[in-house]
């Protein structure tokens, strides 16, 4: 059966989430306005005061927040609260400029907690269970989101951080390790290793908790085959607070929102128009119970559907679709929108390993790209016209899948640096 | 038969002599060696004194290979040796896929590899001309 950690609001009706939301919103917006004239001027600008807040259906009325707001506001302007009720920063590296910084009060770091031991939960965690946390310790927020919601939930936690893959299979056969939380691409290179090493028949793992990175619906099945486990998608941003923002259950169909403190939204990210349930467009989040960090109408720019259909699992919260690209990680080459999780899925369709490297460059005024792939022992043969022909099958997959020629370039296993954190896909020389 | 080892190359300076360097260093005699290339990779194909033991070197290494049965023919090492063995191909109409020489010469006789994808068929033609190919012990060949 299905195990909850805070049964009575993972399961609340309808009725009950909106009421939240509404009661929710309304105050925090006072406490923003009160708090972060940063967001008080945005309001002001806009010709609103929180009197015009009256609950969710308002939402729509507030400005919007983006990565530039928090580069702008960088360190302190945005603060909700006295620094010195803070307890914790995290912060997540921008792809340009400065990094952003969030701040957490106990209480903040309470209820991130709660939420990550909801999605500990979900996978069938519970206090029989030896939590391995390989995500990164320290300012990254994976590490600390997961070790916190493991002891909420009661497991043996393993504090293991990402790296020392020697160290990790070694804890994780000796201490019997139930739960494997890190990045998709690291399972994926732990899977590797295991298999390597002949230590498949020593693990004990049930499931896998994976964030912080794209992954498609193939690279699952092969950890999910690999390991022997069931493999749950989690997401979060560090700004809105870390990994729990929303997470997958059993049904494996989408994450649920933990929307007694999260309010989701998807607005067309051209018009900022918001958009009906189903449509497909850029995640915005509202948090409803921070205090240090309280983002209003926060733009993920991450793209995907959300879906309040019921789910077997008896949670009532709506769900978001893994991610179907971030317009941080989308290219646009050629003038053609390239993702990232485009050629993946292409690369495990094919038989190739996930782990490439996407090459932009400009030549002659004209973007080239390129992917490096690894050759595996499966595609490779002594008869070159073989050899060759698996490549351009591969060459026209991309082309098929992109719109756009994409050069391939075969390389020898482990030629590309495998992460143990997050994984560096893209080198884009244009920018230079 | 004779059992050819391919290896995946990266267009890489130095991958060859990686390579070699290893087999040297774990006393392995290369007999026969040919490179099939693009601009971006090359297979290495060779035949080794002890095909198991260079397998499992270079997998360890993190090599990608392959293993190919190949049939190795002795030809008389003067001018036109070779004539009967591709006259016995194209009788037969049977392609070549690739071929290159081993470095062994004895006898007056030189040693030519061959990968044809009619193999059974080649060697029946062969035969009817009196022609029969190498064994690995024959050319002391684990
Ligand atoms: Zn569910």
């Amino acid at each position: 059966m299905a195990k909850y950690y805070q049964p009575e609001i993972e399961t609340a009706s309808r009725e009950q989430i909106k009421a939240w939301q509404d009661e929710r919103l309304v105050k925090q917006v006072q406490h923003v306005w009160d708090n972060v004239p940063y967001y008080r001027k945005k309001m002001e600008e806009k010709g609103l005061t929180p009197a015009d807040i009256q609950g969710t259906a308002d939402l729509h009325k507030l400005p919007f927040l983006t990565k530039d707001d928090l580069r702008e506001a960088y360190p302190y302007g945005l603060l909700g609260t006295p620094l010195n009720d803070c307890v914790r920063i995290h912060s997540t590296s921008g792809t340009t400029g400065k990094r952003v910084v969030a701040f957490y009060t106990q209480h903040d770091v309470d209820l991130w907690e709660d939420c990550c031991a909801r999605a500990i939960m979900a996978v069938g965690g519970d206090k029989e269970d030896v939590c391995h946390v390989a995500y990164g310790y320290g300012l990254f927020t994976g590490g600390a989101g997961l070790h916190g919601g493991s002891h909420k939930v009661g497991c043996m936690t393993l504090p293991m951080s990402s790296g020392s893959t020697d160290r990790q299979l070694q804890f994780m056969t000796d201490l019997g390790s139930t739960i494997l939380c890190c990045t998709p691409s690291y399972a994926a290179y732990l899977s590797e290793s295991i298999h390597e090493r002949g230590l498949r028949d020593q693990i004990k793992l049930k499931a896998g908790i994976f964030g912080a990175e794209a992954w498609s619906q193939k690279m699952r099945e092969d950890i999910e085959k690999g390991l022997g486990i069931k493999a749950y998608d989690i997401y979060g941003l560090t700004e809105i607070s870390g990994p729990g923002v929303s997470f997958e259950c059993e049904a494996q169909t989408g994450m649920h929102i933990n929307e007694d403190h999260f309010i989701a939204e998807i607005i067309d990210p051209e018009t900022e128009e918001v958009l009906p349930i189903g449509s497909k467009g850029e995640l915005v989040f509202t948090c409803i119970t921070k205090e240090a960090f309280p983002l209003l109408r926060y733009r993920t720019r991450d793209i995907c559907i959300l879906s309040d259909e019921p789910c077997p699992c008896g949670r009532t919260h709506i769900k978001m679709s893994k991610p179907m690209g971030r317009s941080d990680d989308m290219l646009i080459v050629k003038g053609v929108n390239v993702f990232p999780s485009q050629i993946e899925t292409v690369l495990l369709e094919q038989g190739y390993p996930a782990n490439y490297q996407i090459i932009v460059d400009r030549v002659n005024h004209s973007d080239t790209l390129e992917v490096m792939v690894e050759m595996t022992p499966e595609n490779f043969s002594d008869s070159l016209a073989k050899v060759t022909s698996m490549e351009k099958n591969l060459v026209d997959a991309l082309k098929a899948m992109l719109g756009i020629y994409a050069k391939v370039r075969l390389v020898a296993p482990k030629t590309i640096a495998r992460s143990e954190g997050k994984a560096v896909r893209i080198i884009d020389k244009r920018k230079i | 038969m004779v059992h050819q080892i391919s290896v995946f190359l990266e267009n890489r300076a130095g991958q060859l002599a990686e390579i070699t360097g290893i087999l040297a260093d774990n006393n392995i005699d290369l007999r026969a060696i040919s490179i099939a290339e693009t601009s971006d990779y090359g297979i290495l194909r060779m035949i080794v004194d002890d095909a198991e033991k260079t397998t499992n070197i270079l997998l360890q290494g993190g090599y990608i290979l392959s293993m190919t049965p190949v049939l190795v023919i002795a030809v008389p090492d003067q001018p036109g040796g070779l004539v009967p063995v591709l006259s016995t191909l194209a009788e037969g109409s049977i392609d070549i896929e690739y071929m290159y020489s081993l470095f062994l010469h004895t006898d007056g006789k030189a040693y030519m590899v061959f990968r044809v994808p009619e193999e059974e068929k080649f060697v029946a033609l062969l035969a009817t001309h009196g022609i029969t190919p190498c064994t690995a012990e024959e050319l002391g060949l684990g």
